[in-house]
């Protein structure tokens, strides 16, 4: 259970990510914004079995991992931390989907597989784009373009506070498992019953927490609305941000890039 | 100056529970003064304090903050005049770094920026933590913790103070800088605590709450010698004014 602990400091390591000062931190949250969501939008509208087009779209991780100083590690882990969730919805793909799509020699493979491939490098590609926007623009950043391109108060402080709490139910969790390890010795299994009344326990003392922490926020003013410093401000090279990369995803939404780029390899090759 | 006054007047509360946590209680506190709320766990000092900052809304009574009843309409006025520093820091800290923590309520104020940051800058300088203004909060030590908690609520130039057994889970040394930090402070003080040491360090006067009730107002001093007193609300006479059992002195 330690490693839940290791996973509660890093989510800490996001919210120092977000303020580190590259050019794309420098960016204004909604630019950033928007352009995640054209990102997620296109690599989402591809067919089923597209996986080839897919890869073309990692350029754009990979740049603001370069570019916003982001250690690519921290976010592969987290991602492969809620892995499990995308093979659940494509697991069973290989099995109702037999068809033969490919033929390699041989082999042929199924088109279940090849959607549970294609499932996969989307889950990888729009989470990661997700982590990535949330370590270069906080999630104080996030809800406030949210919030600037309308998005209603009531839904972006639910976010806020979802993201804030997190923090509380883990560290409460985190406590509580160590205490009952300190008087459970060796004995593994101390059964199902004494794990419901932990959960029990544990969601109400969050909900406790949770009151005290909004108490306090209130007592400094705090009207649902997280203030910011940062005067926000549309500059041209946010502009560019936006249409640069929506521009190219597009293209490469149209045009299957890698499929051009490995045809045009192997011509000059041959 | 009645902006600094604190007036209570047959104040009753009662959680959704139904537990009767206040139970009349009535006092008034004054501009420049330092009062120490006192009582054994459960007394009910933490419900009357969230009442203070208009947290908790009387079932029954009245409550004047500076120029205001305390209503719902007033609570803007009141989170300005009153300062609330909880129990626990973790529930206080909640922005990513500490600058932004210390700059949360002035920023909710509405202040402009080179104000916001002046404040920010002149209450990390007081509590002597300026230099952590970049870490996360939530990854120092329980003495900073405390003193930047402090910060939050001094950056907002509070009228008056209210502070939640402040000197709570603090090593010996890291109390004391504290106590001399607070005593430096000249706001109206009311600080909530079961360290009666610091009650007669800090404060002139003493409120001693039992079961929601006033036990006794009075002098500090005086209220902690009267044994009899403080054994009825299971309290213990302060170290400092205890007979020493080495030496048979009274240290003040
Ligand atoms: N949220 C709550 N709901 C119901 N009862 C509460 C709540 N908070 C405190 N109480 C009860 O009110 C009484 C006073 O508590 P509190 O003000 O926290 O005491 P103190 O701070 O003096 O230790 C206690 O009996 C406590 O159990
Ligand atoms: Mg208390």
């Amino acid at each position: 259970m330690a490693d839940i602990g290791a996973h509660f400091i890093e989510i800490g390591l996001m919210d120092r990510l977000a303020t580190k000062d590259t050019a794309i931190h420098r960016l204004d949250p909604r630019a950033k914004l928007l352009t995640t969501l054209v990102f997620v939008a296109t690599v989402v509208s591809f067919g089923k079995y597209e996986v080839s087009a897919l890869l073309s779209f990692f350029v754009y991780p990979i740049a603001l991992i370069a570019r916003g100083d982001i250690p690519a590690r921290y976010i592969l882990k987290k991602i492969i931390l809620v892995a499990p969730f995308a093979i659940l919805v494509g697991v069973f793909n290989p099995f109702l989907d037999r068809e033969p799509l490919l033929t390699i020699g041989d082999w042929s493979i199924a088109g279940g597989w090849i959607s549970l491939l294609s499932i996969l490098v989307r889950f990888i590609l729009t989470v990661g784009a997700a982590l990535i926007l949330l370590a270069c623009t906080g999630i104080n950043g996030v809800c406030l373009a949210l919030e600037k391109l309308g998005v209603p108060r009531v839904f972006t402080a639910q976010l806020l506070f979802m993201y804030r709490y997190l923090f509380v139910i883990m560290e409460e969790g985190m406590r509580m498992v160590r205490a009952k390890r300190c008087r459970s010795f060796s004995k593994q299994d101390t059964g199902m019953k004494a794990f419901g009344h932990m959960l029990g326990h544990l969601l109400l003392r969050s909900l406790d927490r949770a009151q005290r922490i909004h108490s306090a926020m209130s007592c400094r003013g705090f009207d649902g609305h997280i203030p910011s410093m940062k005067q926000l401000r549309l500059t041209s090279g946010d502009v560019a941000f936006v249409a640069g990369w929506s521009g190219l995803f597009i293209i490469m939404r149209l045009y299957n890039i890698s499929q051009l780029l490995g045809s045009f390899i192997t011509e000059v090759i041959s | 100056m009645s902006h600094h006054i604190i007036e209570a007047e047959d104040l009753h509360y009662k959680y959704p529970d139904g537990t009767s946590a206040i139970q009349g209680v009535s006092f008034r506190i004054t501009h420049g003064e330092s009062v120490a709320i006192v009582g054994e766990n459960g007394a009910g000092k933490s419900t009357l304090l969230l009442h203070l900052n208009g947290y908790l809304l009387p079932t029954e009574g009245a409550l004047r903050i500076g120029d205001y009843s305390l209503t719902k309409e007033t609570l803007n006025e009141v989170h300005r005049t009153v300062g609330m520093v909880f129990q626990d820091p973790d529930d206080q800290l909640f922005m990513p770094t500490v600058f932004e923590d210390v700059a949360f309520g002035p920023m909710n104020l509405g202040f402009p920026a080179d104000e916001i940051k002046k404040r920010v800058y002149d209450a990390l300088e007081t509590v002597g933590m300026l230099h952590l203004k970049d870490r996360p909060p939530f990854k120092l030590s329980a003495g900073e913790k405390r003193a930047v908690a402090i910060a939050t609520v001094l950056s907002m130039s509070p009228n008056i103070l209210v502070m939640d057994e402040p000197s709570s889970h603090l090593d010996p040394k890291t109390r004391r800088k504290l106590i001399a930090l607070l005593g430096t402070f000249k706001h109206t003080k009311i600080i909530a605590t079961h360290d009666l040491d610091m009650a007669v360090d800090l404060c002139e006067r003493t409120l001693i709450i039992h079961k929601g009730k006033i036990a006794a107002d009075g002098p500090t001093r005086e209220l902690m010698q009267d044994e009899e007193l403080l054994e009825q609300c299971s309290l213990e006479k302060p170290l400092k004014l205890q007979c020493c059992s080495l030496c048979g002195k009274v240290s003040v």
